[in-house]
């Protein structure tokens, strides 16, 4: 008994722990990226490479006074960044990141890792309504509807690769596409020709899900000041900031686990964790890549390509998929 | 439902593109000067405050006529001389001869509008617009500049 408590403990300060770093050097990442894109070096000051940026970022935002906007609703002010935050942490439980690290294997893993990135769009509506700002409201307005309309056809492409892998363990899912590229899910087979289609639409509602450029609608700084964080300093601030960025961390480990065989290596040769982070961390590069690449789209231009086109096309891949796998 | 198709596909065709171009820009090196660290060599036009020119001996060729003085419109240059006498020798014969040499030469850089009139007025090319452009000070003495020394650091 106390053992599988010292498990639990163990397994959550990890998810913490690799939640935060993650977060925190992503924005480095995220930075350096941007140099490089735009031709100038990024952070380079702080240590080599900038690479103590983070910790000195950090130190700043836990410096400061949380201020508290008068007229906030405070309860909810207060939550919203927690709850931005906790779900994002909460999935990295279920997430395998080779068959034997994983903190607890659910047969219901996919579920419960949307049930709780849908509690994302519960934050992001709390901070706004919260901190009694009008840019606050409109950008999480915004932000929740485009949360909700990319939600659907993110689902139907899952509910798509649970019919074909016949199980919502995550862990089974990556056992099921073991041995090479040719077996990973974003190959074409006989049973559902469209999945490069179908990983190419997960992609954009991973990217839509975790509310970046392109799809930045909920923090559009031209428009919003800084959309629904508006109102936040110190470390509520910093909340949102490691919940977005741990939330690009489980879509791409998503990505990784539903379409690109996990911790299976593209040959089938030595699989392990380092194919996983290999995995994740190119989809993490590939997402600063695209954010530094499109402006931001209009908020019709994001829900006609959420209504219009992904929800289409992954509608007729569910039953196209489910037809070929009754013939086949 | 072909134009639907088209557009989804020439859509997709212009975000690769996009993706090209920056994947490209990636790997090129950077094209910033890291500016309180480096900096870059003004061009040849720039005009910044001014400066006194020297001749061969190094010492300043102003002879202290004060035209530039007169022609500032802020008045914010003010200079000093005095007479020296010195000995040359016309047609076989020693003469004592008397000029000015200049003794002070200040600037005061919080009045000055670069408008040029000192530099222009100058008829022995004595002045001339300095490259120097990292001025940036909280005090305002920092910017009452003494040319002659300025000139003398420049020569040592």
């Amino acid at each position: 008994m106390s053992l599988t408590i010292l498990n639990a403990v163990i397994a959550v300060v990890a998810a913490i722990a690799f939640a935060a770093i993650n977060a925190a050097y992503l924005v480095w990442a995220e930075r350096r990226g941007a140099g490089r894109i735009q031709r100038r070096p990024g952070p380079n000051v702080n240590g080599p490479f900038g690479l103590l940026q983070p910790p000195c970022d950090g130190i700043k935002l836990m410096a400061k006074q949380l201020m508290i906007p008068g007229g906030a609703d405070k309860a909810l002010f207060m939550v919203a960044p927690v709850l931005a935050m906790a779900p994002a942490i909460m999935s990295f439980v279920t997430i395998p990141f080779s068959d034997t690290i994983v903190a607890h294997s659910m047969n219901i893993g996919v579920l419960m890792i949307f049930a709780f990135a849908s509690m994302g769009a519960m934050a992001i509506l709390l901070a706004g309504w919260g901190s009694r700002s009008k840019y606050a409201v409109m950008a999480s307005v915004r932000a929740v509807s485009q949360n909700i309309s990319y939600e659907i056809p993110m689902l139907i492409t899952v509910i798509t690769i649970v019919m074909m892998t016949g199980t919502m363990n995550l862990a089974e899912m990556v056992a099921s596409q073991t041995g090479g590229i040719w077996h990973w899910n974003i190959v074409p087979s006989l049973s559902s020709p469209l999945m490069p289609v179908s990983f190419l639409l997960f992609f954009i509602c991973a990217l839509a899900e975790t509310n970046r450029a392109p799809f930045d609608l909920g923090e559009a700084e031209s428009e919003l000041v800084a959309g629904f964080h508006t109102e936040y300093g110190s470390m509520g601030f910093g909340l949102f900031f490691m919940g977005e960025y741990a939330n690009i961390v489980i879509g791409a480990s998503l990505i990784t686990i539903l379409f690109l065989g996990g911790w299976g290596c593209p040959l089938g040769l030595y699989p392990g964790v380092w194919w996983f982070l290999l995995k994740i961390y190119l989809l993490i590069f590939s997402f600063i890549w695209i954010r530094w690449t499109f402006p931001r789209t209009t908020i019709y231009g994001l829900l006609n390509l959420s209504w219009k086109i992904l929800i289409p096309i992954s509608l007729f891949n569910l039953l196209l998929t489910a037809g070929l796998l009754k013939v086949f | 439902m072909g134009a639907y198709f088209s557009e989804i596909f020439y859509g997709l065709k212009s975000l690769a593109i996009g993706l090209g171009v920056t994947f490209k820009e990636f790997f090129k090196p950077v094209v910033t000067v890291p500016y309180p660290y480096k900096t870059i060599k003004m061009t040849e036009r720039y005009r910044g405050h001014i400066e006194l020119i020297e001749n061969e001996e190094g010492e300043p060729k102003c002879v202290s006529c004060g035209m530039c003085q007169r022609a500032c419109p802020s008045g914010c240059i003010s200079l000093a001389s005095k007479s020296v006498e010195y000995e040359v020798e016309v047609k076989g014969e020693m003469k004592t001869k008397k000029k000015k040499v200049l003794t002070k030469y200040d600037l005061n850089f919080t009045t000055c509008s670069l408008c040029g009139q000192c530099v222009e007025s100058c008829n022995f090319g004595a002045v001339t617009f300095s490259k120097d452009y990292n001025l940036a000070s909280s005090r305002k003495e920092d910017f009452h500049f003494d040319l002659l020394k300025r000139l003398k650091e420049r020569n040592s």
